[in-house]
């Protein structure tokens, strides 16, 4: 069965840990076939949230920030710029009920300069 | 003779620099792909200016010339950092190799530039303050400290500010683009919405003792016609022309000992008539078009007033004509509350009343100080005292600024005698 394990944490305590750990954990679990999608996300300031109401995408700097909603599902998508990621993001068929917070991937980069081999 | 032609040089500069700086750097960013790496290389593509032009004089294109030495520049700064920061040389490889074609090329679509400058710094997923302080500083030109001053914060605060947004487009990749035609309409009203949000800083100063602070209306008024010279569309129009109409009476607005007075006080032979000429057409061209906006809207109400020889003249059907209109596109309280005032004029003050109160009684506009005052003007020509007095000192607990309350306790004094 599959599970989504969301990672949550105060952004400064996580400044205090390298990317070795996690890509050693992460190559692990690629390796034993267990892990479909793994990716970490640039800090909150790099968040852009999408509504579509009405018909009108609107486009707000920051995280989503609403405490009525939950988490409902997720999209890793490729995208050129942000501007295709919002096009993406507000045709997704729930943003028209709730909001699409769009968080660019950061790339993990070991203490010796190594990037991830997928 | 040396002596002159290097203050020549000198003066050139200086005047190349306030003219054009702006459209140079909206270049060197498209071609570097970073504000601060552009902006570096724009500094030193000026420096490098004063120590060859006394020596080599003016280049033909000084323009092209300043572009092309900036690029060159950056791209040899990127090459010497790459000593300690390998990916630094990648990138150089890449700005090498998109090597411009001769002088002419690079002057091309400065226009599209600039306009790729403006709707970057007012794109949506920076954070509203943030879009103001860039806009300012990148497109306008108006450094942290001026900008600072203008909106009562503090430089350092501006300035972070701006780093933070630059870091945002850096990081999220914001691209460097004019938005698609589908796409447009809502990005230009961002960009709208900014430039608007600068004259009001400017035409009514939001706290503080002076109503008015003179810079920033201009400086709007410089970016809105900027603005209409590479987007002619017709809200934008409409803006410029509701900001030079309501700019125009700027002199007539305060008293020589600053009181406010009100538009039916104000000594129209003050208001700048080249102004209202400017304005009054704009508003015609937007109108004639089928694409206007609450822009425009705002504008020709404006204009009605501008056009009135004296208050008497004032066509309040057409106003509230035009307010109708406007009240189908946005279906906004303040607009319902300047139409309930247009009524009044109209149709007498106790219609006007009504309408007003209905916007309270929704719970709307209970906060805002010119709800308040406007019911309690009504109240009083319709001789309510009580009410009139309630409503006055309801707007007075609601407004900071000085002009404002002086105007609100003289009206209230005037209720007292009157009693």
């Amino acid at each position: 069965m599959k599970y989504l394990c969301l990672v949550y944490s105060e952004e400064k305590k996580l400044e205090t840990m390298t990317d070795d750990e996690c890509m050693e954990y992460d190559a692990e679990l690629r390796k034993n076939g267990q892990c479909l999608a793994s990716e970490s996300l640039q800090p909150v300031r790099t968040a852009t949230t999408v509504k579509v109401r009405n018909g009108k995408v609107s486009v707000m700097d920051g995280p989503y920030a609403e405490t009525k909603e939950q988490l409902a599902g997720f999209y890793l998508i490729n995208a050129n710029d942000l501007d295709e990621a919002i096009r993406i993001a507000s045709s997704i068929p729930p943003a028209t009920v709730g909001s699409i917070e769009i968080r660019p991937i950061r790339e993990l980069l070991s203490t010796k300069g190594e990037r991830r081999l997928l | 003779m040396r002596e002159n032609s290097a203050t020549y040089v000198r003066q050139t500069i200086n005047e190349l620099y306030t003219s054009e700086s702006r459209r140079i750097l909206a270049t060197l960013i498209r071609l570097l792909g970073d504000f601060d790496v552009a902006e570096d290389a724009l500094h030193d593509a000026f420096a490098a200016a004063a120590e060859q032009w006394p020596l080599e004089g003016i280049p033909a294109n000084p323009r092209a010339w300043l572009v092309s030495t900036g690029r060159f520049k950056a791209i040899d700064s990127l090459r010497r950092n790459a000593r300690f920061d390998s990916s630094l040389s990648q990138l150089a490889d890449e700005l090498q190799a998109d090597t411009p074609d001769p002088a002419q090329k690079l002057d091309e679509g400065v226009e599209d530039d600039q306009l790729r400058l403006i709707f970057t710094c007012c794109h949506p997923a920076l954070p509203a303050e943030a879009r103001v302080a860039l806009t300012l500083r990148e497109v306008c030109g108006l450094t942290t400290e001026e900008i600072g001053r203008a909106f009562i914060t503090s430089g350092p605060t501006i300035a972070q500010r701006i780093v933070r947004a630059k870091s945002k487009i850096r990081e999220a990749r914001i691209p460097y683009r004019i938005p698609s035609s589908t796409e447009l309409p809502a990005r230009l009203d961002t960009v709208l919405q900014v430039v608007y949000l600068v004259f009001n800083e400017g035409y009514s100063a939001s706290s503080g003792d002076s109503v008015t602070r003179a810079d920033l209306s201009s400086e709007a008024i410089r970016l809105g016609r900027l603005l209409k010279e590479l987007l002619p569309e017709p809200e934008v129009l409409g803006l410029v022309a509701l900001m030079l109409l309501q700019e125009s009476r700027r002199n007539a607005r305060t008293s020589h000992d600053g009181e406010l007075v009100l538009l039916e006080n104000q000594n129209r032979a003050l208001w700048n008539r080249a102004y209202i000429s400017e304005g009054a057409a704009l508003v015609e061209k937007a109108l004639s078009t089928r694409r206007f906006g609450p822009y425009s809207l705002q504008a020709a109400i404006a204009a009605v007033h501008a056009q009135a020889p004296t208050p008497e003249d004032t066509d309040w059907t057409e106003i509230v004509g035009l307010y109708d209109v406007l009240l189908g596109l946005t279906s906004s309280p303040v607009v319902e509350l300047n139409r309930a005032v247009a009524v009044a004029m109209c149709d007498g003050a106790e219609k006007g009343l009504k309408l007003i109160d209905a916007i309270l009684d929704r719970g709307e506009l209970t906060d805002y100080h010119l709800a308040h005052s406007a019911r309690a003007d009504l109240c009083r020509r319709l001789g309510k005292q009580e009410e009139a007095r309630i409503s006055y000192l309801t707007a007075l607990a609601l407004t900071k600024q000085e002009p404002e309350r002086r105007f609100l306790e003289k009206r209230l004094g005037e209720l007292g005698s009157a009693g």
